[in-house]
């Protein structure tokens, strides 16, 4: 079970949509595609709406992603996330990490100045 | 920098599965580079064969056995590589001997969970009946362990300023009023932090989150025919997984993370974690009990077996750990350490402690290892350690428990004298005097921290009950009421149970009041019972250990229903905390101390210096006299009258044109709007507690 990652960019914001279910197995490779973005853009917006569920090690790594972003300055925006993400998200506390966006659209539009 | 270790390729390959030899420590299961390593003590067995399941899965995916070269002492170690650590659930199965007049009970038939798993499947949802045909009911699983949590760190509250707050994480907030996105959970728990917070405690003891089976109670409640559970779960399975049940993310597998998350938030509100811990015994019951991990890894070294090869029984639940023995020290040790480093947690309560100071046969040792270990350990080395000082087989020690100048203890004496002495008993006041200032008798050369003072605990009747009830009501728990303690020293104010009568519930809202005042301003560190402060009913249950519903569950609702009660719990642990006499961390010497023209503690009656002591008396005022954190001077007086006639008392006179200022009148249902004292006299009402600040201010 590998995730689809799809990236595009526009006036310093680089999204990265992400499909498929992130465990153990698929999430090397998505921090893979994922990590070397964190650390050249202001703005990363990671749609999860093709993201059905995120397991333990898959929150790891967006957190690992969280941290490096955080040493380049740069900002990671989560949009998309179903319910069952978030509520996983919010109960182990990963949530306190991210800024959290309804929808990708929405999200690219507010950040743009 | 970040070269590969030369040992992180396998050295042979057993049915297709590439192996080399494992780290022997630290025990249990741990990620390494390429693969998962697997250690796992036994003495006696003669082999040992890992088992390797896909999870969830009912039949393992691979046996592997440990190569002889991969055993260093008592210790099987094996390297397993391209392991999905996620998707893994493993056991043992140990063979050896069968012979247990020796003490030997292996079978390698069954498979065994690792003492050392540092989490658990096979219960991850609350109440989800177990298919009971699975060979393997409590899995092993491999803990992804890193989290983040900044700069956190236990919080190192000194033990005289804590205010314990006793609770079970699901009952917490079950209940359909609490209004939290996960009932029951951990992160339902998180949610109520600003709750506990307005209370103003600051230490929260959750009674036993190690992992547990909620179904090995195979009793029915006779009244309703419903199944009944272990729901208070004094009986462990796994030492080192928290309760996946109480997760809101069990079922993914999350509850380290969830439960790290409720520490992490409950620190940033400055409230401290004590964990309840049950070393005494495990859930594997006598020889009729199942065997899950220790009996068939090591029988003779994990338990105490009398010189026929049975169970001591210390415990009451048919086994007593063996935990004197040094690998169980060891092992106890580790998961002390465990659960600090790991989990941030401040403290400890250990349950029927009184057995963690007997030797391999039973008897008590004069200097036991394990509690002079934990003591002194780097570790534990700030971390609260609090016993309950007995055990079921008749060794009590309050007052006395070995305790290397760090143990303290819960003090049953103090609940006793404080409860007969509420009810109107005769022949209290003398003790009652001694329990309020840190039981010096007890503990002279301890101080008053090692003083745990509680009035009423999960164990027993709750606040409300305890003044609504003369006899216990536990029908409900299948055992003919015959369960649960006889001795509550409790009184219905004159009405058994839920009535309407007006008189009656004033009079207990009142008792409960008074309970809480005595216990607010003792010396010592006081806990209370959650929902006490609510007035909770268990509907003079007793020993709700079985009853996971209404009866256990804090009913939201009171809070508004009983906001007055609430109210006064609140006001009186803040009271606490803005007059450190209160909490003094020495005894107090009935001497001038501090410098303030008055003693730091005195006795009074209904006129001032002249306390009764007679067997008859039932009012005792004692003044505490000080400095407040800014260096003032402080008084307060706390007159306590179980008498059911109110008094005119004569007030001590203070110096330098020091006023009384009443702070709480238990008799005055408007609770504790302060008000000055006209004169040197105040009356006390009947049945109630008065307490008085004295200030020029």
């Amino acid at each position: 079970m590998s995730v689809n990652v799809t990236t595009r960019s526009a006036d310093g914001i680089t999204l990265v949509r992400l499909d498929g279910e992130i465990t153990s197995n698929s999430a090397p490779g998505v921090q893979d595609r994922i990590l070397p973005l964190a650390g050249d853009t202001g703005r990363l917006l990671i749609d999860f709406t093709g993201v059905p569920y995120v397991s333990s090690a898959g929150l790891r790594m967006l957190l690992l992603l969280y941290r490096r972003a955080q040493a380049a300055d740069a900002k990671i925006v989560l949009v998309g996330l179903s319910e069952e993400v978030r509520f996983v998200m919010s109960a182990t506390g990963f949530l306190d990490f991210f800024e959290i966006g309804d929808d990708a659209e929405t999200a690219m539009g507010g950040v743009r100045p | 920098m970040t070269a590969e270790r030369i040992d992180s390729f396998p050295t042979r390959q057993i049915d297709g599965y590439r192996v080399s030899h494992g780290r022997p420590f630290p025990y249990g299961a741990h990620v390494v580079p390429g693969g998962v390593t697997f250690s796992v003590f036994s003495d006696r067995a003669t082999s040992m064969t890992l088992v390797l399941f896909e999870r969830g899965a009912d039949k393992p995916m691979e046996e592997l056995r440990f190569p002889p070269e991969y055993r260093i002492g008592s210790v099987f170690a094996m390297t397993v590589f391209g392991l999905d650590p996620e998707n893994l659930e493993y056991g043992f199965r140990a063979d050896g001997p069968y012979d247990p007049a020796k003490g030997d009970r292996f079978d390698a038939a069954g498979i065994l969970t690792d003492p050392h798993a540092r989490l658990l499947s096979g219960r991850d949802t609350w109440g989800v009946p177990p298919d009971w045909s699975n060979p393997y009911q409590y899995r092993a699983v491999i803990a992804l362990e890193d989290f983040d949590w900044e700069d956190d760190a236990p919080l190192g509250t000194p033990t005289e300023e804590l205010v314990i707050y006793e609770t079970h994480v699901r009952g917490f907030t079950r209940h359909p009023s609490s209004g939290v996105s996960a009932p029951g959970t951990y992160a339902g728990l998180r949610e109520k932090i600003p709750y506990l917070r307005e209370l103003g405690v600051n230490c929260v003891e959750l009674m036993p989150i190690f992992e547990f089976d909620e179904f090995d109670n195979s009793r029915v409640n006779p009244g309703t025919g419903e199944r009944l559970y272990n729901y208070w779960g004094y009986n462990t399975i796994g030492f080192l997984a928290p309760k996946a049940g109480y997760a809101a993310t069990g079922r993914y597998g999350m509850q380290a993370d969830e439960f790290k998350a409720l520490v992490k938030d409950l620190h940033k509100a400055g409230i401290e974690v004590i964990l309840d811990v049950v070393f005494n015994h495990t859930a594997e019951g006598n020889e009729q009990g199942p065997t899950i991990s220790f009996k068939g890894l090591d029988n003779a070294t994990y338990y105490m077996l009398t010189p026929e090869g049975y169970y001591y029984n210390f415990s009451g639940t048919g086994n007593t750990v063996n935990c004197n023995h040094p690998v169980v020290r060891d092992f106890v040790l580790a998961c002390l350490r465990y659960w600090v480093s790991e989990y941030h947690v401040d403290g400890f309560r250990f349950d029927l402690a009184a057995i963690l100071d007997r030797g391999p046969d039973g008897s008590p040792l004069p200097n036991p290892p394990l509690l002079e270990q934990l003591a002194y350990d780097p570790i534990l080395r700030h971390s609260k350690l609090i016993a309950e000082a007995w055990d079921a087989g008749g060794l009590y020690q309050v007052g006395h428990f070995p305790n290397y100048g760090r143990w303290a203890e819960w003090n049953g004496k103090y609940r006793d004298v404080v409860r007969r002495f509420v009810k109107g008993d005769e022949g209290t006041v003398g003790e009652l005097a001694a329990r309020i200032v840190g039981s010096p008798d007890l503990y002279g050369g301890r101080g008053p921290t090692a003083s745990v003072n509680f009035i009423t605990a999960h164990d027993g009747f709750t606040l409300n009950d305890l003044v609504s009830y003369n006899d216990k009501r536990n029908d409900a728990n299948g055992e003919g009421n015959a369960d649960g303690a006889n001795d509550n020293n409790s009184w219905n104010c004159g009405a058994e149970g839920p009535t309407d009568d007006p008189e009656v519930n004033a009079l207990r809202t009142r008792q409960m009041k008074n309970a809480l005042a005595i216990l607010l301003t003792s010396q010592g560190v006081p806990m209370l019972l959650a929902g006490d402060e609510v007035g909770r009913t268990q509907l003079g249950n007793n020993n709700t250990y079985c009853q996971d519903n209404e009866l256990s569950w804090f009913d939201w609702d009171l809070v508004t229903a009983n906001a007055e009660l609430l109210r006064f719990a609140q006001s009186m642990i803040a009271f606490r905390r803005d007059h450190p006499i209160l909490r003094e961390a020495r005894h107090p010497l009935g001497v001038d101390s501090a410098g303030v023209g008055l003693p730091d503690v005195s006795w009074h009656g209904v006129r001032p210096w002249e306390p009764d002591w007679s067997p008859g008396s039932r009012l005792l005022a004692v003044m505490r006299c000080g400095r407040d954190a800014s260096g003032g001077r402080d008084h307060v007086y706390v007159a306590m009258n179980s008498h059911w006639e109110g008094h005119d008392l004569e007030l001590p006179e203070l110096s330098g044109g020091a006023v009384w200022r009443v702070f709480a009148d238990t008799a005055d249902p408007g609770g504790t709007a302060e008000r000055r004292v006209g004169g040197r006299r105040h009356h006390i009402g009947p049945r109630s507690v008065v307490i008085l600040t004295g200030s020029t201010a």
